[in-house]
C-alpha cells in the first residue's frame, strides 16, 4: 500500500510538474510581452511621461476589502491612478497576505516586478519591509502605521490618539448612562494610543465617565467583535469606540440586532479609519455616531505623488494629524451628532492643534493626563 | 423441470485467485438448496453474483428461464431475489417496520406512511409464522428475531427466492428449531430458498438437494434423500472425515487453575460472576457449558487480565495471577484464543505473519534493542504457516484477506506455538466448517496429552460432549454443576444450562 | 485491461488534470486567461530561485505538521491541536533563541530540541486525558489551540517583550537562517530547517516501521482490543504517540521561529500551519514519503498561488477556489478509480 500510494504520488507530482512547465514555457514569451505590451499601450492612452513609475502595495492579513485602512490604502492608490491615467494591473496594484508568512514574499515578488514604491500596509508588515528594504536598497518602500529606519523607506504614522481623542468627546456628549466602551485589535503600542487619546477625551469632558476596555486579541474575527459588543451593551454601556479592523463589523452587526428588536434602545457604534456610516445603517436610522477617519489614503495619494516626482521621502518620518486634516471626526449622522456635539468636538479640536491639550498617547502617558485633569 | 434459478458456468476472479470457476446451480421452484462448501470455497461469492453485489467474468445466470443481467442488488430484488445477510442491516433505534420499509417507504402526501406499512408488515408475520412485532424497536428483541425482520424485509419487497447466508450461526438451538419452521412454511407457501451453510445436520435436515463446492469448482448437485453426512463431508473437504474425535483417556496430573470466590462485574457495572470456583487440571479438558450471558465472557477476561475482578483469587499453578496485566498473565504461562478472533484476536490490518507474532513481538528474536527484526518475523510466521495450514497467499497477506478458518488456525498456531501451560479456548470453532473443526480439535487433544491443561468455553453441545473431559456448567455466575460427560447427555446438560440444578436434573 | 501498476499510475495522472481542467474552466467562466493564472502558478512556485526557495521555506513546516498529524493517525488518533503545538514549539524555540548566550553547536540543537519539548508537552495533556479519562482527544486539542495562540501572544507581550508586538530576533548562534542559501536564493527566507524536516520523516519511518515501538503503536491505531489482548498498554501508547506528534509539531514551529521569521510576534489568528497539515498528512497517505510530497504540492500552490492576482489578475478568492479543487481531485482519486472501474465494465 505504502509503495503504490508512492508511486501515485511522485507520478501525481511529475505530471503536474510537466503539465505547468509546458504551460509556463510556452507562456512566458507572453507573459512578458504581454507586460509590455500593457506598458505601452498606457503610455499611447495617457501620453504622459510617468508612465513607467509603478507603485503597489501589500495589504497585511485583512485584505483589500476589510473596509478600514487596508481598503482605505487602496482607496488612495486608485485615486493617484486616477489622476495618473493608470488602473490596478497597469501601473498600480496590490497583493493580498493569506498569512504572516506571505509579508516578505509579496514584498518580495513586487520588488521583482520593478515596481518602484511599494507600500506596506500595517505594522504587521514592519520586519518584513525593514528585511526586504536592505536586501533591495535600489526599491523604495513606504511602511503605514509603524516606523522603520532606513533611506529607501517612508514610514507614514497617524496620530489617532487625537481623533481618538475627539472620538471619546463625542462619546462623552452622547452617552446617557455614563458608560462608555472601547474594543481594540491586538493589545499592542499602535492600538493602545487609540485606547488612550480615547480615555482622555471622555474622561477630559466628565472625569466620571467609566471606561470599558476589551481587547478582541484579533483584526478579523467579527464574531468575538460581536460577543464582546454584546457583553457591553449589556452592562449600560452605550456608546462603543471600536479600533480592531473587520473585528469591528461584528461591534456594528450587535449594536444593529440591538435596535432591530428594540428601535427605542439607545446604542452607538465609533468607527475607525474609514467614515463607517454605511456599516450602521438599519432602515432609517444609523447607529454610527461617528468615526474616527484616518485617512490613509491622503497620506498614500500624497507619498506616491512626491515619490512620482522624484521627491520620495526615504528615512523620513511622516507624523499625520489632526493639523493635516489627515485625521479627522465624520460628521455624516447629522442627526446623532447634535450641534452641541460637534461644537465640543471643535472646540478640543481647536485646543489640540494650537498645543492647549497634550493628548497622551500611551497608557502610562494615560495615567497622569487623568491625574492632572 | 423448471428451474427458478440457474447459474451456469459461472467464473469470477479477484486479483490472484480464481473465486468461482464454472460453478453451476440449479434451484427448483420449492424447494430448500443447500449451498455447501468450506469456508473460502467461493459460496458467497457465488451469491454476492447473484445478489448483483459482483459482475461474473463468464456465464450467464437466469431467473424462471429468461437470461438476465444482475448489474446491482437493485435488479436482483425485481427480479424477486431477497438476500438475509448472516450479518444484519438493521438500524437499532428504529422499529422492526421502519426498518423493513427503509429504503421503499410507502408515501402518502410525501410523509411515510407508516401505520399502512405496519398492518403490511403484521399481515406477512402471520402468514408465515414469524411472529413479529411491527411496533418493538430492534435493539429491544432477541437476534433471532431481528433475523426474522431480515426475513420480513425480503418479503416486503416481494421476494420469491431467499438467500440464507449462515442463518444459523448466531442461533440458539430453539431459535434453529423455530427458523427450520419458519422456512418450511416460506416453502410451502412457493417460495425457493438457498441456504448457504457448512454444517452438515442442518442439511440432512431441512434441504431437499445440495450443492457442493471446493476451493471455488463445483462438485456436484446431489438429492439430500440419497446422501449422508459422510459422504457430503468428504465431498466438501475433499478426502475422508471423522466427526467424532478420537482421544484417550485423560491422564490428569494436579490442580493448575485455581479459581477462588470469584466476583466480577461487566463493562455496564453489572454483576456477571459471583462467588465462582473452578479447578482445572494440568492434562485435561474442562468444557464450560452454559447459555451465552451467564458470565462466562467476564470469567474467561477476568483470568486472562482483560477485566478487574472485585474480589476472589486466581492462581496459576503456584503463582497468583489475580488481576496481573494481560501481559504478565500471558508470560505465567496462559494461552488465550479469544471468543471473537476479530475483535481480540488479531489486528485485521496487520499482515497475517506479524499477527502471528503479537504475542512475542517485543522479544528476541524479533526485537532487538527496540528494533524489530522482520526478517525473523517472517521465518517464524512461516513455519507455523505451514505446520498449522493457514491457507494464505503469503505471509505478508493482511489478516482481513484470510477466511475465518484460516485466522482461527494462525491465531490457535500462535497461542500453542508458545507451550503454555494452561490453553483458554473460547468459541474456538465458531463460524469454521468441518475440516477447520476437525483440526481445531485435534489440536487441543494433542495438547492436553503434552499435559497442558485445557478450559474450552463453547455454546455447541456437541463440541463440549465430544471432546471434554469434564464439564463445568455455568449458570447465573456460578459453577452449578461438575459433570463427566459420559454420565450425561444433552438434554440433562440442556436442563442444568438452564438452571436446574444437579438433583432435579438427574431425576427427570 | 489495465494492469493495476497502470492503474496507479493512471488515476493520479487523471486527478491532476481534472484539478487543472476545471480550474481552467472557472477562470474561463470568470473571463479570466487559464493559461496566463496557471504560468503564474507556475512561475510563482519555480519561475527563478527566488521563488524556488520560497517554495521550499513553506515546504518545510508542513513536512513536519504532516508528519505530527500523520504520527497520531497511524496510531488511531486525531491530533487537531498540532496548530497550537506549532505555537507552542515556536515560542520555545524564540525564548531559548533570544535569552541565552550560548556557542551555536549548544545554541541551536538547544532551541529546536526547546520546541520539540514544548510541542510535546502540549501533545501529552490531551494524550494523558484520552489515555486515563477517555477524553476525546479533538475536544481537548481544538480547546489547547486556543489556549496555545492567546498563551504565547501574552507570553510574547509581557515577558518576551516590554510590551511590544513581536520578540527581538533570536541570535545568530540559534538561527536557521543561512546568507548563503539566502544569496543564492536572491533573499529568500530558504533556511537550513528543510534538512530538519527530512531528517523528521526518515526518523517518523524508523518509528512507525522499525521499531517495536511503531509496532504496537500502530497495532493500538488498527485495533485496540487486540493490542489489549497482545499485552500492549493502550494508555501507554496512547500518550507516547500524542507526545511524539506534538514533538514533530513543535518542530514545525521552531521552523518559523528559527528560520522564517526569527523572531515570534504577536498573531491575531492562527497560522494555518497545523490545519494544513491534517490534508498534508492525509493527501500523504499518513507515510512518511506520501507527507513530503504532499507537503511539496501544498507548497507549490501556495507559494504560487500569490503570484496569480499580481501576474495574471485573477482575483485571490477565485484563487483559493482554484487550488482547493486540485486538492479536491487528487484527494478523491477513489472517486476517479471508481469511474474507471466502471467504464472498464462496460467496455466489456
Amino acid at each position: 500500500m505504502l509503495k503504490s500510494r508512492f508511486l501515485m504520488v511522485l507520478v501525481f507530482l511529475l505530471t503536474f510538474g510537466v503539465f505547468l512547465a509546458a504551460c509556463g514555457s510556452s507562456d512566458e514569451g507572453e507573459d512578458t510581452t504581454g507586460d509590455s505590451g500593457e506598458g505601452s499601450s498606457n503610455e499611447e492612452a495617457s501620453g504622459e511621461e510617468n508612465s513607467d513609475f509603478s507603485v503597489a502595495m501589500v495589504t497585511d492579513v485583512g485584505g483589500v476589502d476589510d473596509k478600514s485602512f487596508n481598503q482605505s490604502a487602496w482607496e488612495g492608490l486608485q485615486a493617484f491612478g486616477e489622476e495618473n491615467g493608470m488602473s490596478k494591473g497597469e501601473g498600480i496594484d496590490y497583493a493580498q497576505s493569506e498569512s504572516d508568512a506571505d509579508y516578505a514574499t509579496n514584498l518580495n515578488r513586487l520588488v521583482r516586478q520593478d515596481y518602484d514604491l511599494i507600500y506596506g500596509i500595517g505594522y504587521l508588515l514592519q520586519p518584513a519591509i525593514a528585511e526586504v528594504a536592505e536586501q533591495y536598497p535600489d526599491t523604495n518602500f513606504a511602511l503605514v502605521d509603524a516606523v522603520q529606519e532606513g533611506d529607501n523607506i517612508a514610514s507614514i504614522v497617524f496620530k489617532e490618539h487625537q481623533g481618538s481623542f475627539l472620538a471619546g468627546v463625542a462619546a462623552a456628549k452622547k452617552t446617557t448612562t455614563n458608560k462608555v466602551g472601547f474594543i481594540g485589535g491586538v493589545d499592542g503600542s499602535l492600538i493602545n494610543k487609540f485606547e488612550a487619546g480615547f480615555v482622555a477625551g471622555a474622561k477630559s469632558v466628565n472625569a466620571d465617565i467609566e471606561v470599558e476596555v476589551e481587547y478582541a486579541e484579533s483584526f478579523n474575527d467579527s464574531q468575538k467583535g460581536q460577543a464582546i459588543a454584546s457583553n457591553m451593551y449589556s452592562k449600560d454601556v452605550d456608546v462603543i469606540y471600536h479600533a480592531s479592523g473587520g473585528t469591528g463589523n461584528g461591534v456594528f452587526a450587535q449594536a444593529k440586532d440591538i435596535k432591530n428588536s428594540n428601535p427605542e434602545e439607545n446604542v452607538w457604534v465609533i468607527g475607525v479609519d474609514r467614515d463607517q456610516h454605511e456599516e450602521g445603517q438599519i432602515g432609517d436610522t444609523n447607529v454610527t455616531l461617528t468615526s474616527m477617519v484616518k485617512r490613509v489614503d491622503i497620506a498614500v495619494q500624497n507619498v506616491s505623488e512626491q515619490a512620482m516626482n522624484g521627491e520620495f521621502p526615504g528615512g523620513e518620518v511622516l507624523e499625520f494629524g489632526l493639523a493635516d486634516d489627515a485625521i479627522s471626526i465624520a460628521d455624516t449622522n447629522e442627526e446623532a451628532m447634535t450641534d452641541e456635539i460637534t461644537t465640543a468636538v471643535e472646540e478640543w479640536k481647536e485646543k489640540i492643534i494650537n498645543g492647549e491639550v497634550e493628548v497622551p498617547s500611551t497608557r502610562e502617558e494615560l495615567e497622569s493626563f487623568i491625574d492632572a485633569l | 423441470m423448471d428451474y427458478v434459478i440457474e447459474m451456469l458456468n459461472i467464473r469470477k476472479e479477484f486479483p490472484g485467485i480464481v473465486a468461482n470457476d464454472n460453478i453451476n446451480l440449479q434451484v427448483q421452484k420449492g424447494e430448500i438448496h443447500a449451498l455447501l462448501g468450506e469456508n473460502g470455497a467461493g459460496k458467497s461469492t457465488l451469491m454476492n453474483v447473484l445478489f448483483g453485489l459482483y459482475q461474473p467474468e463468464r456465464g450467464e445466470i437466469r431467473v424462471r428461464g429468461e437470461k438476465v443481467n444482475i448489474t446491482d442488488p437493485n435488479v436482483a430484488n425485481a427480479q424477486g431475489i431477497g438476500m438475509v445477510h448472516q450479518h444484519f442491516m438493521l438500524v437499532d433505534t428504529f422499529t422492526v417496520t421502519e426498518n423493513i420499509v427503509l429504503g421503499s417507504e410507502p408515501k402518502k402526501a410525501g410523509t411515510v406512511n407508516i401505520r399502512r406499512a405496519e398492518s403490511q408488515v403484521q399481515e406477512l408475520s402471520e402468514r408465515y409464522g414469524l411472529n413479529v412485532d411491527p411496533r418493538a424497536k430492534i435493539r429491544d428483541i432477541s437476534v433471532g428475531m431481528q433475523q426474522r425482520v431480515e426475513i420480513l424485509k425480503t418479503l416486503y419487497r416481494g421476494a420469491e427466492i431467499l438467500i440464507f447466508d449462515e442463518p444459523t450461526a448466531v442461533l440458539t438451538p430453539q431459535e434453529i428449531k423455530e427458523l427450520i419452521d419458519i422456512m418450511h412454511s416460506l416453502v410451502k407457501e412457493g417460495k425457493s430458498i438457498i441456504l448457504i451453510t457448512h454444517k452438515l445436520k442442518e442439511i440432512m435436515e431441512v434441504c431437499d438437494r445440495c450443492t457442493v463446492i471446493r476451493k471455488g469448482k463445483g462438485i456436484g448437485t446431489v438429492n439430500v434423500s440419497e446422501t449422508n453426512p459422510t459422504e457430503l463431508a468428504s465431498l466438501m473437504v475433499g478426502r475422508e472425515v471423522s466427526f467424532s474425535t478420537e482421544k484417550t483417556k485423560a491422564d490428569p496430573k494436579e490442580t493448575f487453575l485455581s479459581i477462588k470466590n470469584l466476583h466480577v462485574k461487566d463493562g455496564r457495572g453489572v454483576k456477571m460472576v459471583k462467588g465462582l470456583n473452578l479447578d482445572v487440571r494440568a492434562g485435561e479438558i474442562v468444557g464450560l457449558a452454559g447459555v451465552d450471558g451467564n458470565g462466562q465472557s467476564e470469567l474467561i477476561e477476568a483470568i486472562t487480565g482483560l477485566r478487574k475482578s472485585d474480589q476472589g483469587t486466581i492462581h496459576l499453578h503456584d503463582k497468583t495471577i489475580t488481576n496481573l496485566t494481560p501481559r504478565k498473565v500471558t508470560q505465567s504461562g496462559v494461552s488465550h484464543i479469544p471468543q471473537d478472533r476479530h475483535k481480540f484476536g488479531l489486528v485485521l490490518d496487520y499482515p497475517i505473519g506479524e499477527n502471528i507474532v503479537l504475542q512475542s513481538y517485543y522479544r528476541e528474536p524479533f526485537s532487538k534493542k527496540g528494533v524489530m527484526n522482520f526478517k525473523k518475523v517472517y521465518e517464524k510466521a512461516k513455519a507455523l504457516i505451514k505446520e498449522y495450514d493457514v491457507r494464505t497467499p503469503d505471509a505478508y497477506t493482511p489478516a482481513r484477506a484470510l477466511s475465518g478458518g484460516n485466522q482461527q488456525k494462525a491465531i490457535i498456531g500462535r497461542e500453542v506455538d508458545r507451550s503454555p501451560d494452561l490453553i483458554i479456548a473460547a468459541q474456538p470453532t465458531r463460524g469454521l466448517d468441518v475440516g477447520a473443526i476437525e483440526f481445531i480439535h485435534k489440536k487441543l487433544i494433542e495438547e492436553r496429552d503434552k499435559g497442558r491443561a485445557v478450559l474450552l468455553l463453547s455454546f455447541e453441545l456437541d463440541e463440549i460432549m465430544n471432546l471434554s473431559d469434564r464439564i463445568a456448567v455455568m449458570f447465573d455466575g456460578q459453577i452449578i454443576a461438575d459433570v463427566k460427560p459420559e454420565e450425561t447427555d444433552e438434554q440433562k446438560l440442556g436442563l442444568l444450562m438452564a438452571g436446574n440444578s444437579t438433583e432435579k436434573a438427574g431425576e427427570q | 485491461m489495465f494492469s493495476s501498476r497502470m492503474f496507479n499510475i493512471l488515476v493520479p495522472i487523471i486527478s491532476v488534470l481534472l484539478g487543472l481542467i476545471s480550474g481552467a474552466i472557472i477562470m474561463l467562466i470568470f473571463g479570466y486567461n487559464p493559461i496566463a493564472g496557471f504560468a503564474a502558478l507556475w512561475n510563482g512556485a519555480f519561475g527563478d530561485a527566488y521563488f524556488f526557495g520560497e517554495t521550499i521555506r513553506q515546504v518545510t513546516p508542513y513536512i513536519l505538521s504532516g508528519l505530527a498529524v500523520a504520527f497520531a493517525l497511524r496510531s488511531g488518533l486525531l491530533n487537531i491541536g498540532v496548530e497550537g503545538q506549532v505555537f507552542m514549539g515556536w515560542l520555545a524555540s524564540v525564548w531559548v533563541g533570544i535569552s541565552f548566550e550560548l556557542p551555536m553547536i549548544i545554541h541551536l540543537p538547544f532551541a529546536i530540541l526547546a520546541a520539540a519539548v514544548a510541542g510535546a508537552f502540549w501533545g501529552f495533556i490531551p494524550g494523558l486525558l484520552k489515555a486515563k479519562l477517555g477524553v476525546h482527544e479533538v475536544i481537548v486539542t481544538i480547546m489547547m489551540n486556543y489556549i496555545a495562540l492567546y498563551l504565547s501572544n501574552s507570553i510574547v507581550r509581557n515577558l518576551l517583550s516590554d510590551g511590544a508586538d513581536r520578540t527581538e530576533n533570536v541570535a545568530e548562534t540559534a538561527s536557521l537562517q543561512s546568507s548563503w542559501l539566502a544569496e543564492m536564493t536572491f533573499y529568500s527566507r530558504i533556511h537550513y530547517g528543510f534538512i530538519i524536516a527530512i531528517f523528521m520523516a526518515l526518523i517518523m519511518w524508523f518509528i512507525i516501521n522499525r521499531t517495536t515501538t511503531g509496532f504496537e503503536l500502530r497495532a493500538v491505531g488498527f485495533n485496540q482490543h487486540a493490542s489489549r489482548y497482545a499485552g500492549m498498554s493502550v494508555g501507554k501508547n496512547i500518550i507516547l504517540a500524542m507526545v511524539i506528534s506534538g514533538g514533530f509539531a513543535g518542530l514545525a514551529g521552531a521552523m518559523e521561529g528559527l528560520g522564517t521569521f526569527g523572531f515570534m510576534s504577536i498573531k491575531s489568528g492562527f497560522t494555518n500551519i497545523g490545519f494544513d497539515g491534517i490534508a498534508v498528512a492525509l493527501l500523504g497517505a499518513n507515510t512518511a514519503i506520501g507527507v513530503i510530497l504532499a507537503a511539496f504540492l501544498f507548497g507549490v500552490l501556495k507559494i504560487g498561488a500569490l503570484n496569480m492576482p499580481t501576474v495574471a489578475g485573477v482575483p485571490t478568492e477565485l484563487v483559493e477556489i482554484i487550488i482547493a479543487l486540485i486538492i479536491f481531485f487528487v484527494a478523491s482519486s477513489y472517486m476517479i478509480r471508481w469511474v474507471i472501474l466502471r467504464f472498464k465494465k462496460e467496455g466489456k
